[in-house]
């Protein structure tokens, strides 16, 4: 079984670090892994996005056209990279900043306000980690508390972000799991 | 030691100190920078040397003066900049000094684009700089394997006193995968004293040793032709290196492909094998020396009709499968650059169409 | 009685190629003896260029590596990085350093690498035959300049030694000459210096030596060296330029 998430978003919107927590994540929980970033010019504050890998066996094609799933930060991203995204998939959208949504109807769609949730927190730095948090508790990619795990290890070093970070958890895993699933076609 | 998640340049980075290359200069350019950015702050950790030359040029004589005086040293750079150091690496493969270059390859031809590419096939293989020298050169599929070429890279350079090339693309240098440093693959730098100026004190002689590539002398040049030779007949008899995948039953197409465009080759094959049609594929691992003889055998089985060189670039490597195929089937190119990887679909759109 | 005059230990007993009055012979054996004088032929490596000196690794008894044209700085960086015990010397015309290694020169004097360069100034490319180089005086005749140098389309030849010394990195920038004994002994006596320097680990040192090319500049031995003084000299002023002891002046007023 072969796997895909891409993260989208503006760049600065922890895009990368997002998937590389996931990727990481995979690893240690025994999956095969490959992070792939989109890099060049449109690391600028253009749109920013990286698709995550995770497969039990040893992983061909780096390059994905379509994605299982989608974790979309701002408007741009969501509308590039919904059509893409295969049918079953999780669509999160971060709702704070798109009031669009995906039109996708077989995919489970799942709105987020990860960028308020975080501001609600005491910083909007961590709707990445909301937005992740949703995303694996959502799609039950991988294991939860070994995202959590993930988390902690990376910020460990940077402990004053730690009780943040931990909150954005919590709150991104209420705020997925409070939402009924979408019937998907 | 338990693997870790890493970019592939930061990855070929530490490759290189684990294996015991302490010298590292270089020269900015995307999409290998994060090379020098991780190196900048790990060198100085290990009391290695690590210094941003003024050009790729530059960087290219750092590299020969460091390797002529006998120490360990790589650089890393990008298609042009490897067009810059290859004046460089002409002399020093001239002068017999090993020493590592890894080419984290992005589109050209000019300055292209920064997406990843194939497209420095020949002036890696044939030779970029002037002169008959050849370079050892080794193309990674994945983070992992660039870990481990890095890693035998520096005895081989020394094996051979020639340059090696590790010939990945952007997307191997910004890949994150789990990698792991095998401990086995440290070696000892060899011993130099028969040949480096690294000071007739420090060998304990009386006499002077010479790093040149001048031979001013038509036959004592030929000579030394002559000997170059036979170390690039050498390593294209010890030092052939290749991964065959899904040919050992019988297939219908053969697929010639290495580096990244190599993996998205073995999605294609796996989904291929599904339909019921089987594709076998050579990835070479060493493109110089070139795995001849089992891309030979391999298309010459019963069943094959048509051998495939796929490549991110416009019909490089397909020379050399012709050359290896010899005329035994019919030897088609696919490939796609600029930053185009061809896809999965792509590829078994093309195998189709061949069959 | 003993010898009184013997060739340099760092020089090998071999018959130079330079022709008839040329000063490559003066400037080598200024080097060997300073070499000898300082007791560092077993840690000393040299470098030579792609010019007349190409085959300077023939002359001296030390370590030498032979470097591309006007390379030699970056090989000296990257010997003296990875092994700063040794003792490096670039030996460069005019063609080398101050044309197409122009850029490498700049930086390895800016680094500070700690080695030094001895820079032959002859106002002209020699082993190719003779070609204009950017110190070639203006109006002087060479092969790529049958007419003299002209100024409007090649501009003014360029003083090294100057504007090495306009960089804020410490260093040790010398121009001398070997026309006539007192500048010969000058000229070892900077050599010297510039050596120092570096085995104390102290700056880059760069000696320019102002020279003579009788073969490519048609003229007798005495005739170059005439003209040396007479139209050389006043647009190429001898002396130091800076000394790593002024930077400390400078920086102690600061």
């Amino acid at each position: 079984m072969q796997s895909e998430v891409m993260f989208a978003g503006f760049g600065g919107q922890g895009i990368l670090m997002c998937g590389k927590l996931l990727a990481h994540t995979a690893m240690q929980v025994g999956y095969e892994v490959a992070w792939i970033p989109s890099y060049g010019p449109e690391m600028r504050g253009g749109t920013a996005y990286c698709t995550v890998v995770i497969s039990d066996r040893p992983i061909g094609s780096p390059i994905i056209k379509n994605p299982a799933h989608l974790v979309a930060m701002n408007r741009p991203s969501l509308e590039k990279f919904a059509p893409v995204v295969k049918p079953g998939g999780v669509i999160l959208v971060n709702e704070s900043l798109i009031p669009v949504r995906s039109g996708r109807e077989d995919v489970d769609e799942i709105l987020v306000p990860a960028t308020g949730i975080a501001k609600e927190l005491g910083s909007v730095k961590a709707a990445n980690i909301v937005a992740l948090s949703a995303f694996v508790a959502r799609s039950g990619i991988v294991d939860f508390e070994a995202m959590r795990e993930a988390v902690r290890e990376e910020f460990s070093g940077k402990e004053k972000f730690l009780p943040l970070n931990m909150a954005a958890i919590d709150a991104g895993r209420k705020s997925a799991l409070e939402q009924p699933e979408t019937e998907t076609a | 030691m338990a693997k870790v998640l890493m970019k592939g340049n930061e990855a070929i980075g530490e490759a290189a100190i684990r294996a015991g290359c302490l010298n590292y200069f270089a020269y900015p350019i995307t999409p290998q920078s994060e090379v020098a950015e991780y190196l900048a702050r790990r060198m100085p950790e290990v009391n290695g040397v690590f210094l941003q030359g003024e050009s790729e040029v530059a960087v290219g004589y750092m590299l020969f003066g460091a390797a002529g005086a006998g120490e360990r040293v790589f650089t890393t750079s990008s298609s042009p900049g490897v067009s810059l150091m290859s004046e460089a690496i002409s002399y020093i493969a001239g002068a017999q000094c090993p020493a590592v270059f890894v080419n984290i390859i992005r589109g050209g031809p000019g300055l292209g684009g920064i997406l990843p590419s194939q497209g420095d096939y020949f002036q890696s293989v044939k030779g970029g700089g002037h002169g008959d020298y050849r370079m050892l050169v080794m193309a990674p599929a994945s983070v992992q394997e660039a870990v481990e070429m890095v890693m035998t890279a520096f005895p081989l350079a020394e094996k051979y006193r020639n340059p090696v090339m590790i010939l990945g693309d952007g997307l191997i240098g910004q890949m994150m995968e789990p990698v792991e440093f095998p401990e086995h693959l440290r070696s000892e730098p060899s011993k130099k004293d028969d040949w480096a100026t690294n000071g007739m004190d420090t060998r304990k002689s009386a006499t002077r040793n010479l790093v040149k590539s001048l031979y001013l002398d038509p036959e004592a040049l030929n000579n030394h032709n002559l000997l170059l030779k036979s170390k690039y007949d050498r390593m294209k008899q010890e030092e052939v290196r290749y991964e065959s995948y899904n040919a050992e039953g019988e297939y219908q197409a053969l697929i010639v492909s290495y580096g990244t465009m190599s993996r998205v080759c073995r999605t294609a094959i796996d989904h291929l094998k599904e339909e019921g049609i089987e594709v076998g594929m050579i990835r070479p691992q060493t493109v110089f020396p070139f795995p001849e003889k089992a891309i030979h055998e391999a298309a010459s089985k019963e069943n094959c009709r048509v051998v495939l060189s796929i490549e991110m670039s416009m019909g490089q490597m397909v020379e050399d499968v012709e050359r290896a195929v010899m005329g035994k089937r019919p030897v088609k190119w696919y490939g796609k650059c600029g930053g185009e990887v061809p896809t999965p679909e792509e590829i078994i759109e093309v195998v189709k169409e061949h069959l | 009685m003993g010898k009184t005059f013997q060739k340099p230990e760092a020089l090998t007993d071999v018959h130079t190629h330079y022709c008839p009055g040329c000063t490559h012979g003066v400037i080598h054996r200024l080097v060997g003896e300073v070499i000898d004088e300082l007791g560092i032929r077993g840690r000393t490596v040299g470098i030579a260029p792609v010019g007349c000196a190409v085959l300077a690794y023939n002359y001296f008894s030390c370590d030498f590596q032979e470097a591309a044209h006007g390379r030699a700085p970056a090989m000296a960086t990257g010997i003296k990085r990875v092994r700063p015990d040794l003792m490096v010397f670039t030996y460069q015309g005019d063609g080398d350093l101050a044309s197409i290694g122009m850029g490498e020169i700049i930086h390895a004097a800016n680094r500070g690498e700690k080695f030094t360069a001895i820079f032959v100034n002859n106002a002209v490319y020699g082993m190719t035959g003779g070609q204009m180089a950017p110190t070639t005086m203006p109006g002087q005749r060479t092969t790529t300049s049958p007419l003299g140098r002209n100024t409007e389309e090649t501009g003014m030849p360029i003083r090294v030694a100057e504007l090495l010394s306009s960089l804020a990195t410490e260093g040790y920038i010398t121009r001398q000459t070997v026309i006539k004994p007192k500048f010969i002994n000058r000229t070892k006596k900077a050599l010297k210096k510039a050596f120092t320097y570096q085995m104390e680990g102290r700056c880059f040192s760069l000696v320019e030596v102002v020279s003579t090319c009788p073969t490519n500049w048609g003229m007798t031995p005495l005739d170059a060296i005439k003209w040396t003084e007479e139209t050389l000299l006043p647009y190429f002023p001898l002396g130091d330029f800076k000394t790593p002891e002024e930077a400390e002046a400078v920086s102690a007023n600061a």
